[in-house]
């Protein structure tokens, strides 16, 4: 008996298939003998229904006290500095009035308010536009509100930064391991307990998901002198909920209905 | 069929080996793209998508213009379309490709790709682009294939094809709507946040698309015996017409909404790209020439004797093209990002390695394109030449 | 058979290419990696075990790595229980490498060997040894 070739091929496609399928299923059995049952959480982690900070700006009052915050986090999570602004990756800086809430356009306004700083960083929004968008769920809201990027799936398309309306993320350029023309390497000093990231991925504030596991405070808000509090929103006696109910907080571009989880006491203490 | 593409003339070949040449030089440039990181293009973290995605965006809407040969000539039997359906067809397969590797040379991930399949996210448009760009490049592939095999062998195409042809339809439709929902569906990029994104995305569609397959269709008549009809032509450029007046509409809708309503929001994008903001104006001169080609281009698409007159119908068509692109392939990406989400202007301009990379990519697409044409146009001029001269043997 | 020459001589060159590495490597030197753990912290353990069975270990630390990295990242369960019940803080940085300190002698033998090219080091940090 002969076979002609569109039969071998036919032969030759079906036996490669379950070839393939049966190698599939063997090791898809073989890799499931670790249990997921077998992760915990730490007997220390701070647990939350819902993360998030309020912001006091009475509390910074020197230069000194905004560049020690934003240390505090730069340098604990490795994350380089280019030396200029296209490639810059940040993930808490400050910025003032005018444009950290674009919208309220006053002609009259005092120009001391307009130049007033605020801290910025990620608004781990209830509703983050970015999670929506992201097509790998590298980026995503875990259930204590926390809007994490997982840096292992991150295909970098961008996606979430064109989704973001905070400019809350950057995006790794270039090799953040890798050093300028002078020989000055990005990351000034490597912490040895926290990775860096590669280049192609995008990245932002995390809420120091990785301190709290340990029962530790966002590193910004150890920094900041009570200029940053942090708490969960969902329950009425945590401390960001006695600060929200005494005082008049704003938050950022809460127009689109993003639901940002940090809030910015203004005025502060003085009019209070 | 393929061999058909190895048995050209000189210049056939000339050519060939140019656009391999061009190909080559993007393909290095992407390796040190690939080796240095995405920091190598203009892009920064406020203007985070660029050259790419913005070529990406205009080739899905070439792509889909294939549609407009395929809704008269099988939904309608307009019969002159007969002739040039197969090079819509075959046009939309090489600007799908050509879009695919936009998308793969803007990640800054690229091995990871796959991960878009391994960890499917249904609530991303762009899981739904990857999924529609897909099964659009996969049904012109089988439908264009199988037409032009059929009509090679001077029968009816198979029974089977006709539902794919009718589903290509309002898949055609669906990539470039989706395409728009990427942008559309972005709580404050307020250029992007409109509900006419993905009409506007149409109509530039079906104007730039047919209006290129009519340039390509004058270029195959000049270097193949195969003439794609004049009236077929014709009616194609009445469709061009059609589309970009509605696209000109469109986009007028757009700026009386922004500026009639006052919302400086909504207003600072246009003004940037139009008149410059804050006194950046690297995107107006561009703006202006794509205005200014868009109107000549239609006045001349307008008055029926420019229209039906040979000599000046290609120098229309190409302004309705350089508008459109310019339009989309510029004008659309950039401005979403201008003002970032701090209101502040941070300009976008693509350096060489990123041009040289389009280029490329660009180069592979007219590669694919010249291939599938050569077929194409090799099975027409057989049929025509009296037809089965050669069975087909093995 | 047409062309025949052709055909031959083409099968020659596919032959030669792909018996290019067998042939290459006749003769070498090639010693099967012996990853070691002799750092001053294992040393210093009464019971010298790691977080599974060693043979558990060498044939499934990839797998347990990727459970590891989805439950820190995603989950953020950050402590895992172990076979023997003892209980160990999920972190590639922290806890692997605070043990095997030595990338050189112990990951990289083996990878090297096995010419896999595991992307972990491209963020995490290996200890001081190999940083220069």
């Amino acid at each position: 008996m002969s076979i002609d070739r569109r039969q071998f091929l036919k032969i030759a496609g079906v036996s490669t298939l379950l070839g393939l399928g049966t190698a599939a299923a063997v090791n898809g059995i073989r890799r499931d003998d670790v249990e997921a049952s077998q992760m915990e959480p730490g007997p220390d982690a701070l647990k939350a229904k819902r993360w998030g900070f309020v912001v006091d700006m009475s509390k910074f009052k020197t230069e000194e006290d905004y560049a020690r915050v934003v240390h505090a986090c730069h340098s604990i999570h490795n994350v380089p500095d280019y030396g200029n602004p296209k490639d810059e990756i940040k993930w808490i800086w400050k910025d003032d009035f005018e444009h950290t809430f674009p919208g309220q356009e006053d002609t009259y306004m005092a120009a001391e308010m307009k130049e007033k700083p605020f801290m910025v960083f990620c608004n781990h929004c209830a509703q983050p536009p970015c999670v929506r968008v992201c097509p790998t769920k590298a980026t995503f809201k875990r259930t204590d509100g926390i809007v994490m990027m997982d840096m292992h799936r991150c295909i970098g398309c961008r996606f979430c930064m064109a989704a973001c309306p905070y400019g809350s993320r950057s995006f790794n350029f270039r090799d953040p391991r890798g050093k300028d023309e002078s020989g000055r390497p990005f990351i000034k000093e490597l912490n040895p307990e926290f990775p860096t990231r590669t280049k192609g991925v995008v990245e932002k504030c995390t809420f120091c998901y990785e301190r709290l596991a340990k029962g530790l405070k966002p590193a910004c808000v150890e920094a900041s002198g009570g200029g940053i509090v942090f708490g969960d929103l969902e329950d009425p006696n945590s401390e960001v909920r006695q600060l929200i109910s005494k005082h008049y907080t704003i938050r950022r571009k809460p127009e689109l209905g993003t639901q940002p989880s940090i809030y910015y006491i203004v005025g502060g203490n003085e009019n209070a | 069929m393929l061999e058909k593409a190895l048995d050209g003339g000189k210049g056939y070949w000339a050519w060939i080996f140019l656009l391999l040449a061009i190909i080559g030089a993007g393909f290095i440039a992407y390796l040190f793209q690939f080796n240095y990181g995405l920091g190598i293009t203009g892009l920064s973290r406020d203007v985070s998508w660029g050259f790419y995605i913005a070529q990406f965006t205009f080739l899905v809407g070439v792509a889909a213009s294939a549609v407009m040969l395929v809704i008269p000539y099988y939904l309608h039997n307009y019969k002159k379309f007969g002739r040039i359906v197969i090079l819509g067809e075959f046009l939309a397969i090489s600007s799908v490709i050509m879009c695919i590797l936009f998308i793969f040379v803007d990640l800054g991930q690229p091995m990871r790709v796959m991960n878009v399949m391994l960890h499917p996210t249904p609530n991303s448009v762009m899981f739904w682009d990857m999924i529609v760009l897909v099964g659009y490049l996969t049904l012109n592939v089988v439908i264009g294939w199988t037409t032009l095999g059929a009509e090679r062998k001077e029968v009816a195409p198979p029974s089977w094809v006709k539902p794919l042809i009718y589903l290509s339809v309002p898949w055609a439709a669906s990539i470039h709507t989706v395409t728009a929902f990427l942008y559309a569906g972005l709580p404050g990029r307020h250029l992007w946040l409109t509900a006419i994104m993905a009409a506007r995305f149409l109509s530039s569609a079906f104007a730039a698309g047919p209006a290129l397959l009519i340039l390509l269709a004058f270029i195959v008549r000049r270097v193949s015996k195969f003439d794609p009809g004049k009236e077929a032509i014709q009616s194609l450029a009445k469709i061009v017409t059609y589309a970009m007046s509605i696209n000109v509409f469109f986009f007028l809708l757009e700026v009386f909404t922004a500026f009639y309503s006052n919302i400086p929001g909504h207003m600072a994008p246009i003004k940037y790209l139009f008149v410059g903001l804050e006194g950046h104006t690297r995107l107006v001169p561009f703006m202006w020439t794509a205005t200014a080609l868009a109107f000549i281009g239609l006045t001349l698409l307008l008055i029926p004797n420019t229209r039906k007159n040979e000599g000046i119908l290609p120098f229309a068509l190409i302004a309705v093209f350089v508008a459109a692109w310019i339009d989309k392939g510029m004008g659309l990406v950039v401005g979403g990002f201008v003002p970032n989400p701090f209101e502040r202007v941070v300009e976008y301009s693509p350096t060489a390695p990123e041009l040289l990379i389009t280029v490329g990519v660009y180069g592979i697409g007219a590669l694919v394109l010249t291939v599938l044409y050569k077929v194409a146009v090799s099975v027409k001029e057989e049929v025509e030449a009296g037809g089965a001269g050669e069975a087909s043997h093995h | 058979m047409y062309d025949s020459g052709k055909i031959i001589a083409g099968l020659l060159v596919f032959v030669s290419i792909i018996a290019f590495p067998f042939v290459y490597n006749i003769g070498a030197d090639i010693v099967k990696p012996e990853p070691k753990i002799d750092t001053p912290v294992i040393q210093q353990m009464a019971v010298k075990q790691c977080v599974e069975p060693k043979e558990f270990m060498r044939a499934e630390h990839m797998q347990l790595l990727n459970k590891w990295r989805d439950s820190a990242v995603r989950d953020g369960n950050r402590v895992y229980v172990g076979s023997r019940g003892d209980h160990y803080n999920i972190s590639l940085q922290n806890t692997c490498m605070h043990c095997h300190s030595n990338k050189k002698e112990f990951c990289d033998s083996c990878h090297n060997y096995m010419a896999v090219k595991p992307y972990c080091w491209d963020c995490h940090i290996a200890p001081k040894e190999n940083s220069l």
